[in-house]
């Protein structure tokens, strides 16, 4: 459908590719996001745009798809010019952008959401049963488990991406967009979305790609553009360029390795959890163990309830049954208050809604956890100049760049977001560290970063549990790991036996075993 | 004015940018404060009469009070439509209070006086605490829960009063709190500076103040961060309903009567006007209560400017209205302006 649609409207090939932009320049206040770009993409290409946060993907991306117009350059799309583009402009003429946030409305439908500005009607009344037979139609061609009556804010993070996807494809799109499209998916769902693009290809829809995953790259990309400081460094053929290459331009350094090499020591359990179920369900008797001095990993797909468990363990999400004990004693209360004193901190995986007040300033989010402890305030009195010179240092370890720590946190990219997160814990003494998804929406360089971090704070003896949908990142990074499936213990990999192979086989030893049950 | 408007036509587009820059690099408030001054002080004689200036900033005063504590209420991510109905209800129950203690008493005016003035501000807090409790316990939203409780206190002061204004307080009382005068100005004024100030001490100095910009930031990032959510939220309706109530009791004080239609619906509008104007953002997390101050004697000076140009008092809302969305929507634009990095 998608693609009879394509065919009638795309005239006939010309030596032009789909989308060409010169010179593209975009200004604002005190800041050059683009910088003369230039970028072509042809009719039935995967272009990828590589780059690290900050480097201008967003900004472009935006540009192409109506958001705001540049400040100078030329954008001709399908052989026109494109002036004074707005976003359903843009969705009209064929350009169908897939933002990592997304644009849909929580309060209604999946159904509701895909025709939203382009219900079917007749006379104003809405053609109800006609939306639904399209919307269903798209959703089977697309393979989704996706229910079209399901409202949106009561699906999860993945099932919200697909509908997103689901609503770039309905109509007519020439070239469509996706941002971190995978960021929230299985490998399942990914695997489908890759045969949707293949597919999409076949029918002569450009696509652009934005994607820090070299996995992806290698899979899918005809070409591949980077970008640095808002600037075109070079546009290469995907076939021919190397990983290391890719990395080396991005970054305009060389990094031999993302994963450092960790040295281990165990020593005490630090954190135990005997037979634990949180109350939403999504954990069923669960028995874990970290030690300090070493990183326990957990692995396991979206919606395993392996950050539940970290999240239950900090006190977020209310526990039904079982025990935590914290070094040997048990533990009586679970809130966050009283886990930050007695030494846990807990990095949500999504730092926009759980980590951080995005209005205030880098200073306030980075002190928020630590205000209690006499350094800082004396009887309800917050000691300023004191405050300043303990975040000012620690930002600075950190490599904030720029180094003022008095920016309101909503104008960082990722990476630096989460280096402010990093900064909250070293602002108290904490000596256990649950990280849930720690690199997820940052790039190469700030990922190398945060597990130089990681790996600091073990080597000091401090106990780490890393929660990640990323195989190679828990496989590399952990000394024990444990692989969680449908909310309890799959198994517990050490040694040799930590391998991508056991993982995986775990899984379905699990589902076996429950289909049989 | 015709030269102005010449020049600024020809030079076109680029200078009307400038004044873009210019306008949202000093802030809107300001730039409108002067104007009005300027403008009303060529058009009448009276504007900047001692006696106006004088009475200009006692009104703003009391509108500052309250702003303070409405804006405290925003910042945090709540709503406080109450304060008009509180400084009714404060105003009635210290007039009573204090009338009943000095019949009952009978001793020295003083302690009177005291018993009166704790009762009213006792009522504001009582409001202020269970606004809070129910935002905070019952998890519904600050506005409808201030919006139910406006109703009530309105009720009450309407009850205890039966519209009657209540007299009967000691004459010291008035003559102390309400008409006495210090280097030539009122006490009002420097009760509302010493409130100001205490504000911005609070807000910028304190953990309270920090933990309401961080709960209004983002209330899911501060209970991660081991904020206690509740007593923060339950803190600033009762800072609210005790400052509108403090306001009841210095209005009880100038009029010399305890009465149920001081305050009312116009003087929470306007509350929040000033709020707004100031800069404190409805999504919470961002405002400062020095700037709200001033953007109550902007509107002080506003409704004293347009009465003396003889400008219709059903206008005058209008004024008012247009001021606020444009306040709101220079916020909104250079918030978007505001790039990534």
């Amino acid at each position: 459908m998608t693609a009879a649609a394509i065919s009638q409207t795309t005239p006939p090939q010309t030596a032009e590719p789909l989308l060409v932009l010169s010179g593209v320049t975009k200004e604002f206040p005190g800041v050059l996001a683009l910088d003369g770009v230039d970028l072509d993409v042809r009719a039935g290409e995967l272009h990828v745009l590589f780059g690290e946060n900050g480097a201008g993907k967003s900004t472009l991306i935006n540009v192409i798809s109506g958001t705001f117009p540049p400040t100078s350059g030329t954008f001709r799309f399908a052989g026109e010019e494109m002036q004074g583009l707005t976003p359903s402009a843009a969705r009209a003429v064929g350009i169908s952008p897939v933002f990592q946030e997304f644009s849909l409305v929580p309060s209604l439908t999946v159904e509701e959401n895909l025709f939203l500005g382009r219900e079917k009607s007749a006379a104003g009344v809405l053609d109800a049963s006609g939306m639904r037979r399209r919307a269903r139609e798209l959703i089977a061609e697309l393979g989704f488990d996706l229910d079209p009556k399901a409202r949106v804010d009561r699906l999860d993070r993945a099932h919200q991406q697909m509908a997103e996807i689901a609503k770039a494809l309905l109509g007519n799109v020439r070239l469509l967009i996706l941002d971190e499209p995978t960021a929230s998916l299985t490998e399942r769902e990914t695997g489908r979305l890759f045969e949707l693009i293949a597919k999409l290809k076949s029918d002569g829809v450009g696509i652009i790609y934005v994607s820090h995953r070299m996995r992806e790259i290698r899979a899918l990309a005809d070409r591949v553009t980077v970008l640095r400081d808002g600037r075109h460094i070079k546009t290469l053929d995907a076939a021919t360029v190397t990983d290391g290459e890719l990395v080396e331009l991005m970054t305009g350094r060389k990094i031999d390795v993302l994963f450092p090499a960790i040295t281990h020591k165990p020593a005490e359990t630090a954190i135990a959890v005997e037979n634990l179920s949180t109350a939403d369900g999504l954990v069923k008797g669960v028995d874990f163990f970290a030690r300090a001095g070493e990183i326990t990993g957990i692995a396991g797909l979206v919606g395993c309830g392996k950050s539940e468990l970290v999240r239950a363990i900090y006190g977020i999400a209310p526990i039904a049954s079982g025990t935590v004990t914290l070094r040997g004693e048990p533990l009586h209360r679970l809130d966050p208050r009283t886990s930050l004193r007695s030494g846990i901190a807990y990095f949500p995986a999504n730092r926009g809604v759980e980590g951080l007040a995005l209005s205030r300033p880098i200073r306030e989010n980075v002190s928020m956890a630590a205000l209690d402890l006499d350094r800082y305030q004396r009887r309800g009195i917050i000691r300023r100049a004191a405050e300043r010179a303990l975040i000012g240092p620690i930002m600075e370890t950190l490599k904030l760049r720029p180094p003022n720590i008095e920016r309101p946190v909503g104008n960082l990219s990722g990476g630096n977001r989460q280096k402010v997160m990093l900064g909250r814990a070293m602002a108290r003494d904490l000596d256990i560290f649950l990280f849930d998804e720690p690199s997820v929406g940052i790039d190469v360089g700030a990922k190398v970063e945060v597990y130089e971090f990681i790996k600091r704070l073990v080597e000091q003896g401090a106990a780490v549990v890393v929660v990640s949908s990323e195989l190679p990142e828990v496989l590399a990074l952990s000394n024990r790991l444990y692989v969680m499936h449908h909310g309890r213990i799959a198994a517990l990999l050490e040694g040799p036996a930590k391998t991508e192979q056991n993982v995986l086989s775990s899984f379905f030893e699990e589902e076996a075993r429950e289909k049989a049950a | 004015m015709s030269s102005a408007t010449t020049l600024s036509t020809r030079s076109g587009h680029a200078s009307s940018q400038e004044m873009l820059h210019l306008v949202l690099r000093i802030g809107l408030l300001p730039i409108l404060m002067a104007i009005v001054i300027i403008g009303t002080s060529l058009l009448s004689p009276y504007f900047l009469g001692w006696m106006n200036v004088v009475n200009i900033l006692r009104m703003a005063s009391f509108l500052a009070i309250i702003a303070c504590g409405q804006a405290l209420v925003i910042i945090a991510g709540g709503f406080d439509l109450s304060v008009g109905a509180v400084v009714a209800l404060a105003s009635v129950v210290t007039a009573k209070a204090m009338a009943a203690a000095s019949a009952a008493i009978g001793g020295p005016e003083i302690v009177a006086i005291a018993i009166g003035i704790a009762a009213g501000l006792g009522s504001g807090i009582a409001v202020g605490l269970f606004n809070g409790l129910c935002v905070s316990m019952l998890k519904v939203s600050g506005f409808v829960v201030t919006l139910g409780t406006m109703s009530a206190a309105a009720g009450i002061g309407l009850l205890l009063t039966n519209g009657i204004p209540v007299y009967g307080m000691p004459n010291s009382f008035v003559q102390a709190i309400g008409r006495s005068q210090f280097l030539g100005f009122p006490l009002a004024i420097y009760i509302a500076l010493a409130v100001i100030l205490a504000m911005v001490f609070v807000q910028r100095r304190t953990l309270f103040g920090r933990y309401v910009y961080a709960i209004g930031g983002n209330q899911e990032a501060a209970v991660v961060s081991g904020v206690s959510i509740r007593p923060h939220l339950v803190g600033t309706y009762v800072v609210s309903g005790g400052l509108a109530a403090l306001v009841g009791i210095l209005l009880t004080a100038l009029v010399g009567s305890g009465q149920a239609s001081l305050g009312g619906d116009a003087m929470m509008l306007q509350s929040i006007a000033a709020a707004v104007i100031g800069g404190v953002s409805l999504r919470g997390g961002i405002g400062r209560v020095e700037v709200v101050a001033v953007a109550a004697l902007f509107l002080t000076i506003l409704g004293n400017a347009l009465n003396l140009l003889h400008i219709d008092s059903r206008i005058q809302p209008i004024f008012l209205g247009l001021i606020m969305v444009l306040a709101v929507a220079l916020d909104e634009f250079s918030r978007r302006r505001t790039a990534r990095v």
